[in-house]
């Protein structure tokens, strides 16, 4: 089985589409930052396999910048996820609708 | 070897099928994050489509960023998810929909809106530059591990972004203990 960097852009096309929908449909707001982790993933899967197809480390290092800013993320995410289980005690995102129109 | 190395190809034979099983594999624990009615079961999928990911990024022979990978995703991010979800764990579990109302819609149109990518990955001809087996672990001319290797470039060509991540991970802690301390006006 060779592998090129097709197979490499349909697996993290896949992983980010998952994500994606995740973000769009789930209605616990815990499992929506879950769904983001997992687009960041999918772009770091990217990342990585450009790295190695052009032989440049520059992916690589990118790659880790991407996880640090997805460690900032999920902290600021679930901080907010605490607060809003305080105020509204529920996770689901269509009950925080105050900046609702 | 060299002609395979010459055509782009990125993994052969073994590893190859290796790839096969370990994307597959954690294409399946997306889908099972996505739906999984529990959000500890959905962590724990989590969990492991980082690992397979990870595994993808040791295939390719980026071992730096799969310990990565596994330290930072697997064992900072998913101990906080499970902490938070300890946490606020009351009743949110059963007794609720898992999806919006709306899903169906949202797979009837995430087709047409992703379109655009798929139309790319099908008709782009990437530039057939031979790929070298060794780059991921060269400084210059000189052969040595991975993690030497992206260090070097860390510091040395991106020290500025680094620097900058580093205020952002402070600003990010800040606002995480901010965001989570309870209001003020509680306590006077």
């Amino acid at each position: 089985m060779t592998i090129t960097i097709n197979h490499f852009l349909i697996v993290s096309f896949l992983l980010f589409s998952i994500g994606f929908f995740g973000v769009l449909v789930r209605r616990n707001f815990l499992t929506v930052l879950m769904s983001v982790e997992l687009m960041l993933n999918a772009v770091n899967l990217n990342l990585v396999a450009f790295s190695k197809r052009l032989s440049s480390l520059t992916g690589q290092v990118f790659s880790v910048f991407v996880i640090t800013i997805a460690a900032g993320e999920a902290a600021i995410g679930l901080a907010l996820t605490i607060s809003l289980f305080r105020q509204r005690k529920t996770l689901n995102v269509e009950e925080a609708n105050t900046l609702q129109g | 070897m060299t002609e395979a190395a010459a055509s782009g190809v990125l993994l052969t034979a073994g590893a190859g099928w290796a790839f096969v099983v370990f994307a597959v594999l954690a294409l399946a624990t997306a889908v099972a994050v996505v739906v999984a009615k529990n959000p500890v079961h959905s962590a724990l999928y989590l969990l492991s489509s980082f690992l397979l990911v990870a595994c993808l990024f040791i295939l390719t022979q980026a071992e730096f960023v799969g310990a990565v990978q596994i330290l930072v995703y697997a064992g900072g991010i998913m101990v906080l998810f499970l902490f938070v979800i300890m946490l606020v764990h009351q009743r949110m579990v059963t007794g609720t929909k898992a999806f919006q109302n709306q899903w169906d819609i949202v797979l009837l149109l995430l087709p047409v809106f992703l379109a655009p990518f798929l139309y790319v990955l099908g008709t782009e001809k990437f530039p057939d530059v031979p790929v070298n087996p060794d780059a991921f672990r060269v400084i210059d001319t000189r052969v040595v591990g991975n993690t030497q290797a992206v260090a070097w470039s860390l510091y040395r060509d991106y020290l500025l972004p680094f620097e900058i991540a580093s205020i952002f991970l402070l600003v990010a802690m800040i606002g995480a203990v901010v965001l989570g301390k309870r209001s003020v006006e509680k306590v006077d």
